[in-house]
């Protein structure tokens, strides 16, 4: 279950200072501390066995909201309210090491996704398996084909048994084939409870995954309710050419 | 914050492997390079004070490798840990995983070059004639406080580093004056006697001045020695424990 209520986050418009000069110019001169909206009094909530797509252009605060759930980073006010085992398929393998070989990133993966050694060691086989990359397991990553390395992340990610599905984009990326196993294995979840939240541009898999639509826009929300009734005004406006507002 | 609940050791122990793996697998001739290092340095050392200071320390090298094994060990995981957050940002920007592991296991994963360069060091001692005694039996002590005021230590720097990318050429700054300011290559007994007691809480040089007693003179450790070291040591590992832990609810934005 996820439950988002009012919360606002913001960043510096500098993504951090992160330079010695940056903290002098500071004192210097007295800038005034400018700082990005990501997300404005947004609050939604997703229960075991729902599917919530979150829609919106680039910057429109969808990923802020999935740091905040995966509890990377605290909200500026509002609470933010997870219960169940997460699995973040956001970036899928961006822990990995290409040095390393697909066993000793299997493990590293698993053990950062938080499962437990016991476990690993008893899924083993069927991670490897559903991976498909068998025979290319002792071999460093750099050998593995993009769509190998995929298969492999998102391999480890489904086997934490998560009782919240984070989605990011990577029913986007990945042959035809390979998607369809995702969206098998994520429909699966879903029948056993899981809640999902999925973050695309796609809407056809918003549809055919998802009971509930969020449309957020400047980091508030637009309009949220089922994907007949939010998709055809999203797209709508999609085609507007959209007049920024000041942040 | 934090909603993991994964296997803690589990994790440590790959991360340690990951470090550990990513530093030997390019390295063609893997181990042999941990032992070039301070090879080279005793040679080049022995040389410079024996032959042209005319230093008169008996079993110069072995006194030597007591100072550089120390020191090389303490630099390398100090660097490494400082760097640690910024070098798995990656990592850590997707995953809300326990944030002081990084720094603690980039120290641990030094620990296999410390350990060879320890062998290096008693096998020096065989050859200088220097015979095992109950003494050694220091040892898992002493170098036991040096990793854990290592993991203090990095755990702030790894912390501040992150905050303000310029830390870690001010770390690098500070080694090079650590280098001079730890009896490595001279001793104890050419300091200045009121610069003796501020010596001891130096945790390098009370380190390398207790080695030498155990494997070198054939005593143990004064008493205040290491009840310092120990103090100083531990002490170290909470307080950047607490410093890391108040630097950190803002360290994803910087990352």
């Amino acid at each position: 279950m996820i439950e988002l209520r009012n919360v606002s986050k913001s960043f510096h418009v500098h993504g951090g200072r992160r330079l010695l000069r940056d903290y002098l110019s500071q004192t210097k001169v007295a800038t005034r501390d400018s700082r990005f909206w990501a997300l404005r009094d947004v609050s939604f909530s997703v229960d075991r066995g729902e599917s919530l797509a979150l829609i919106g252009r680039n910057g429109a605060g969808k990923s802020t909201a999935l740091t905040l759930i995966t509890g990377l980073t605290a909200p500026d006010s509002g609470t933010v309210r997870v219960v169940g085992r997460i699995s973040p398929l956001l970036q899928l393998g961006a822990g990995f090491h290409t040095d390393l070989t697909g066993k000793e990133n299997l493990y590293l993966n698993a053990a950062i996704l938080g499962m437990h050694r016991k476990d690993v060691i008893r899924l083993f086989d069927t991670i490897v398996e559903y991976a498909g990359v068998g025979e290319f397991m002792d071999q460093p990553l750099r050998t593995y084909s993009s769509g190998m390395t995929l298969r492999l992340a998102f391999a480890i990610a489904i086997h934490i048994d998560p009782e919240v599905l984070l989605v990011d984009e990577v029913l986007a990326v990945g042959d035809a084939s390979f998607r369809d196993k995702c969206r098998e294995s994520i429909e699966r979840l879903q029948r056993k409870g899981a809640s999902l939240l999925l973050v695309t541009h796609e809407l056809s898999s918003v549809k055919s995954l998802c009971d509930r639509v969020v449309w957020l826009n400047h980091g508030e929300v637009v309009l949220a309710g089922t994907p007949g009734e939010v998709l055809p005004r999203y797209e709508e406006a999609l085609h507007k050419p959209e007049v920024y507002a000041a942040v | 914050m934090t909603r993991w609940n994964g296997d803690l050791w589990f994790l440590l122990q790959n991360l340690i492997l990951k470090d550990f793996r990513i530093r030997y697998r390019n390295m063609s001739l893997g181990i042999f390079w941990s032992l070039l290092n301070p090879l080279v340095m005793m040679a080049v050392f022995t040389f410079v004070f024996s032959r042209i200071f005319n230093q008169q320390i008996h079993h110069y090298p072995a006194y030597l490798l007591c100072g550089l094994v120390p020191w090389n060990f303490f630099s390398g995981a100090w660097i490494s840990g400082t760097n640690s957050l910024v070098e798995n940002a990656a990592l850590i920007r997707r995953v809300p995983v326990p944030r002081e592991l990084i720094p603690i296991s980039s120290v641990l994963s030094n620990c296999l070059h410390l350990g060879i360069q320890i062998v290096l060091l008693l096998i020096l001692l065989l050859v200088s004639g220097i015979f095992p005694s109950w003494l050694w039996l220091w040892m898992p002590l002493i170098w036991g406080l040096e990793i854990v005021f290592l993991c203090g230590l990095s755990l702030v720097c790894a912390a501040l580093n992150t905050y303000l990318r310029d830390t870690r050429y001010l770390v690098e700054s500070a080694i090079t004056i650590l280098f001079w300011l730890v009896p490595v290559f001279y001793s104890f007994s050419m300091i200045p006697a009121r610069f003796k007691q501020i010596y001891e809480f130096n945790p390098v040089a009370a380190l390398v001045m207790a080695l030498r007693n155990v494997l070198l003179e054939g005593h143990a450790p004064a008493f205040s020695l290491v009840y310092k070291l120990t103090v100083v040591s531990i002490g170290m590992f909470f307080v950047g424990l607490y410093i890391f832990r108040r630097l950190r609810s803002n360290l994803y934005d910087y990352l």
